[in-house]
């Protein structure tokens, strides 16, 4: 396809259309003979020791291209992003909290950046001691005995928690065929207890959004491995029967998976360990303000109770009593690896940086959430429906009902946000909210930015009563405006060719 | 608390007009028996937390500071500084996962662009945004093939696929009811091509290969897919090092239907292991079952050339128990830095990268096996990377070298009990090894002071 | 608008009945829930099915559905324009946008799936729910 890109010699911008062109893919800035790169001359005898029918020729159609158009390039691309330093994302269940740059200082020290997780324990202490430490200070926050850091993300982390409890049933005779799932849940929960063998029953919610203790009482048989909830749910709201929940679950000798996504609601002021759960994965980069990246990478580590310790992932990392550290890999019943290695260790560098800057006050940090939040919820309530009108913690849960009434869905209104400076919130899930609008602010957003938000949607909610077709056509001040995703997927264009 | 913008004045503003007392009746719903303060120190400003992290640190070796030669799966690789200084750019860093293509072109962009860079390199048609690392890419591009075989229950492992990318497949294999069974190498180091034909059958679903294998020696795609096509079964081929896709063959050349692994080599820091980057391309036949993110090439309402995620609804947010993978994040920075490092390095770069990490591994490699007392006990060819066997156990060998300031290697005695293996480990090699460095490790294993 | 000379699966799918074929489709208000629809998967012709089975399914961009055969029979028929063009059946889900005809194993079936009316109500009662 010919496409109009921005060349160098582009012409004065029209002010009616102020932002940038399409840029060009690196591959069509490239030009023959162009180099990016400088080693040094090779300092051994040249050499080619392997057969010419294992190797390549040149790789055709690769990039040559200098480092300043590497720089332009990218510098350029970058300004197409919103980011939460440009930013509030109200992205529910994201939590998508500043990134503080310590962390990344951090994680770039020689002794973590150009660490290598081979290398003979002796030499290995800081990372073991740092893995060891962050395990600590999670399993206190959890109150739940023992961590694994190993799973590469949260869905990573979920199919580690379902293996272990597997296992665990396993040992006890037989295991089970069933993992119960609210109707609210995220899609990595059935997704990964399918993964881990199990056939998925879903639980209808009951009218307030929670879980509907008679409908767990029928369903909560010894078929059942495990119950699979969120606390706070999906729709922001805390499941306070959780203690009942738990006692149902364990009367019939099945275990209570807590999906630690929304953790942010209560890190610091109440302990999942306390409410029965008995094993739990938590995101990194969403309680714990490792960054997002656009789109990666996470990290999911999981706490467990007494009873799945047996069962972690392998290696542990474990202390000697002379205070040294090493890997255990002398677990017989563990249920073995997901990933090579110890975990995304630059992420825990980050975490540990984060929890080490806020100790024993890590409670203001739910307690800023949850204010926000509910701001956020006085500000647009009878502006917005709210099927679901529990108390909200650290995410609220609106839907789009009035605005559909005049032709305007929560797509368009999430459209129309970003004319007015914010990412849009949450929609695609909870399945039980037909055209939601999740809305997490986190703690770190302050009251300007909230009004400045609450007054977006209140402006928009107007639109789509005055002038519904701007908010239906939107956004018309963004890079680009709304895709053709229908066309992208009927008409696949993955790669550029040469 | 500096992360914290609002002032008490408006959180009192905030409550008063929410018509609220106190924040605790916001956590009304959380009953006492569940509250607790956790037991933690109190805050560290940022310059202790420099002191205690920078502690940390130091108390471990890094490649920097040492004679380096560690491999079996990350390596020391050279990466430009632009490329690390461009992912502290906040719209990098601190952006989100591109759902809204219209604030987030840069990442899709970006991502197009880091597929395009994996199909030019394995030779096949079409990739994905990224994996989370090479064992679970393995696990995933497996999944894929079992997906596409509709019923079959068997997968054919190399014995030369990294023992931790085979641990993870069993893991993941043991409650979907799926056989695996491993082939060994030969006395050259490279897979028995034929135990490898022998193992396949009708129940096949995917044979899977990789090249440099575990002990470094290069093998050749076509062994594995011929006999993955004898009997209707996908070929897998796996790398580990990715550098060596710049000189070797690619697998879409050699009858591979789907290429993953780990793509860390290429332009990743080490960071002791992770975060890495997965990666997975295969034909344009297969590409509805390929998991993971997808970018695709658009056009926006007004004709503009524009990039979105695509095919979507094999995901886990749509398909739920359905979903091709439960994965959901990718790892994005990783896949930015990669093609910023790919892109620097260009067709000439990471050629001319690849050769001096196999001239300076083959230095080394004959300079060692002239120290009586070492051998090298494959023949077969190698890329950057190879195994020595010393006469006494190489371990203890190893930490010595290692309070010497020279991290020679990795003991095979880590990953298996074999009475062979207690002496032999992995030295690996690249462009970042000057001759004086590789000369300082013969010397040490002469036993001669370094 | 559900015409009337068809029966219905509580699956959104319809059948019209032509002597031994019957010819199997999505409904209108199954191709609106689905958005524009983007890819098709259908069998090949000689595929056997029971009634309820899955014989394929249909991608938008937002979401995916298996499709589920009515009634027992043998393909005959697959509808390829509109794996071609899967936007036919947004267009025309009761005519050209019909995806499968089957040569019927029995006539029992047919009596067990909704008329055009009770269809009509099946929907709105799902929507209520929402």
């Amino acid at each position: 396809m010919s496409v109009d890109v921005e060349h160098e010699a582009a012409p004065p911008r029209d002010p009616k259309r102020p932002e940038p062109r399409p840029l060009p893919l690196v591959f069509e800035r490239s030009g023959e003979g162009k180099v990016g790169y400088s080693l040094p001359p090779l300092d051994v005898p040249e050499t080619l020791a392997i057969p010419p029918a294992l190797c390549r020729k040149q790789i055709a159609g690769e990039a040559q291209i200098s480092e300043v158009d590497v720089a332009r390039h990218f510098t350029r691309l970058s300004r197409l992003n919103f980011s939460i330093d440009q930013g509030l994302y109200a992205l529910g269940s994201c939590t998508m909290k500043h990134n503080p740059r310590t962390n990344e200082e951090m994680a770039r020290l020689p002794g973590f950046a150009a660490s290598h997780p081979l290398a003979p324990e002796e030499v290995s202490q800081g990372s073991l001691e740092l893995a060891w430490r962050l395990e600590r200070l999670l399993a206190e926050l959890t109150g739940l005995p023992r961590v694994t850091l190993q799973p590469s993300a949260g869905a990573q982390g979920e199919l580690a928690g379902i293996l272990m409890v597997r296992k665990a049933l396993e040992k006890e005779g037989q295991p089970r065929r069933l993992v119960l799932i609210p109707d609210s849940a995220h899609g990595t929960n059935p997704a990964s207890a399918h993964f881990a063998g199990y056939t998925v029953k879903e639980l209808k919610s009951n009218p307030r959004g929670t879980i509907d203790l008679g409908a767990l009482e029928a369903a909560m048989t010894e078929d059942v491995a495990a119950l699979m909830l969120t606390q706070p749910n999906t729709l922001g709201i805390f499941e306070d029967r959780i203690l009942d929940i738990a006692r149902i679950v364990h009367a019939r000798g099945g275990y209570l998976y807590c999906d630690g996504a929304n953790f942010n609601a209560y890190v610091g002021v109440a302990k999942p360990g306390l409410m029965g759960v008995d094993v739990m994965h938590m995101n990194l980069h969403k309680t714990f303000s490792t960054p997002h990246g656009g789109g990666g990478p996470g990290s999911g580590p999981v706490a467990v109770t007494e009873k799945l310790v047996p069962h972690l992932p392998r290696p542990t990392v474990e202390r000697r009593p002379d205070g040294t550290f090493f890997l255990d890999f002398d677990r017989p019943e563990s249920i073995g690896r997901l990933r090579t290695f110890l975990g995304n260790f630059g992420m825990f560098v980050r975490a540990l940086s984060y929890i080490a800057a806020y100790g024993n006050r890590i409670g203001e940090v739910a307690r800023g959430a949850v204010l926000n939040a509910n701001y956020i919820r006085a500000g647009l309530t009878g502006v917005y429906h709210l099927k679901y009108d529990g108390p909200s913690m650290h995410e609220v849960v609106f839907s789009d009902k009035k605005q559909s009434d005049l032709g305007v869905s929560n797509v368009d209104i999430a459209k129309r946000l970003m004319d007015y400076g914010f990412h849009p919130p949450t929609m695609s899930f909870p399945l039980i909210v037909h055209g939601a609008l999740m809305i997490e602010p986190t703690e770190t957003e302050g009251k300007p930015v909230l009004d400045a938000f609450i007054h977006a949607m209140r402006e928009i909610a107007r639109e789509c009563e005055e002038t519904p077709e701007i908010v239906r056509t939107a956004p018309h001040t963004t890079p680009v405006r709304r895709v053709d995703e229908v066309g992208a997927a009927r008409n696949l264009v993955l790669r550029w060719r040469p | 608390m500096k992360f914290l913008p609002t002032s008490d004045a408006e959180r009192a503003a905030m409550l008063a007009a929410m018509g609220a007392r106190s924040i605790d009746d916001l956590f009304a719903a959380v009953p006492a028996e569940v509250r607790r303060a956790p037991d933690l120190p109190p805050p560290m400003s940022e310059i202790e937390i420099r002191r205690f992290l920078g502690g940390l640190a130091k108390k471990n070796a890094n490649a920097r500071d040492t004679a380096f030669f560690l491999g079996a799966g990350v390596y020391n690789h050279y990466v430009s500084s632009i490329a690390d200084q461009m992912l502290y750019r906040a719209e990098w860093l601190t952006s989100y996962t591109p759902y809204q293509p219209e604030v987030s072109q840069g990442t899709l962009q970006n991502i197009f662009e880091f597929q395009t860079h994996v199909c030019l390199l394995t030779g096949l048609e079409v990739a994905n945004a990224s994996l989370y690392e090479g064992a679970s890419a393995l696990v995933e591009a497996l999944l894929m093939a079992e997906r596409l075989s509709r019923g079959r229950t068997k997968a054919v492992l190399s014995a030369g696929i990294h023992p931790e990318y085979r641990e993870t497949v069993r893991t993941y294999f043991s409650n979907l009811d799926l056989e695996v069974v491993e082939v060994p190498v030969g006395p050259d180091g490279a897979t028995d091509a034929r135990a490898l034909a022998a193992a396949v059958d009708e129940k096949t679903f995917a044979v899977a290969v990789q090249s440099p294998n575990f002990y470094g020696v290069v093998e050749d795609w076509n062994a594995g897919s011929a006999a993955a096509k004898a009997k209707g079964a996908l070929s897998v081929a796996v790398v580990a090092e990715a550098v060596s896709l710049a000189l070797l063959s690619p697998p879409g050349e050699g009858g591979a239907d789907i290429a993953c692994g780990e793509a860390q080599a290429l332009g990743v820091p080490m960071h002791n292991g992770g975060p890495l980057l997965g990666f997975l391309a295969c034909r344009t036949e297969h590409q509805r079952q390929i998991p993971g993110r997808l970018v695709g090439q658009t056009r926006d309402a007004e004709g503009r050339r524009a990039f979105c995620l695509t095919l979507s609804t094999r995901e886990q947010h749509i398909r739920r128990e359905k979903a091709t993978s439960n994965i959901c994040t990718n790892q994005g920075l990783m896949a930015l830095a990669s093609n910023i490092h790919m892109s620097l390095l260009g067709k000439a770069g990471l050629r001319e990268m690849a050769l001096q990490s196999h001239a300076k591994a083959e230095y080394l490699k004959a300079a060692i096996a002239k120290i009586p007392g070492y051998r090298i006990p494959f023949s077969g060819p190698t890329f950057n990377e190879f195994v020595v066997e010393a006469s006494e156990d190489a371990a203890p060998l190893l930490s010595r070298l290692a309070a010497r300031g020279i991290l020679a290697g990795v003991p095979l005695s880590r990953y298996g009990a074999a009475p062979s293996d207690r002496r032999r480990f992995l030295v690996a090699a690249t462009e970042m090894n000057e001759r004086a460095e590789l000369d300082r490790l013969v010397a040490a294993l002469s036993g001669r002071a370094a | 608008m559900n015409p009337d000379d068809l029966k219905y699966a509580d699956s959104h799918e319809w059948v019209r009945v032509e002597g031994e074929v019957g010819t199997i489709g999505i409904t209108d208000h199954a191709q609106k829930q689905l958005g524009e629809i983007v890819y098709l998967e259908l069998p090949e012709v000689g595929h056997m099915y029971d009634a309820g089975d899955e014989f394929g399914t249909v991608e938008s961009v937002k979401a995916v559905s298996e499709l589920f055969t009515p009634v027992s029979g043998e393909v005959v028929a697959v509808n390829k324009s509109a794996v071609g063009e899967p936007g036919i059946i947004n267009d025309d889900p009761f005519g050209d946008g019909w995806l499968i005809k089957l040569k019927l194993s029995t006539d029992v079936e047919i009596g067990k799936l909704m008329s055009a009316d009770a269809y009509g109500e099946y929907v709105k009662a799902e929507e209520q729910e929402k």
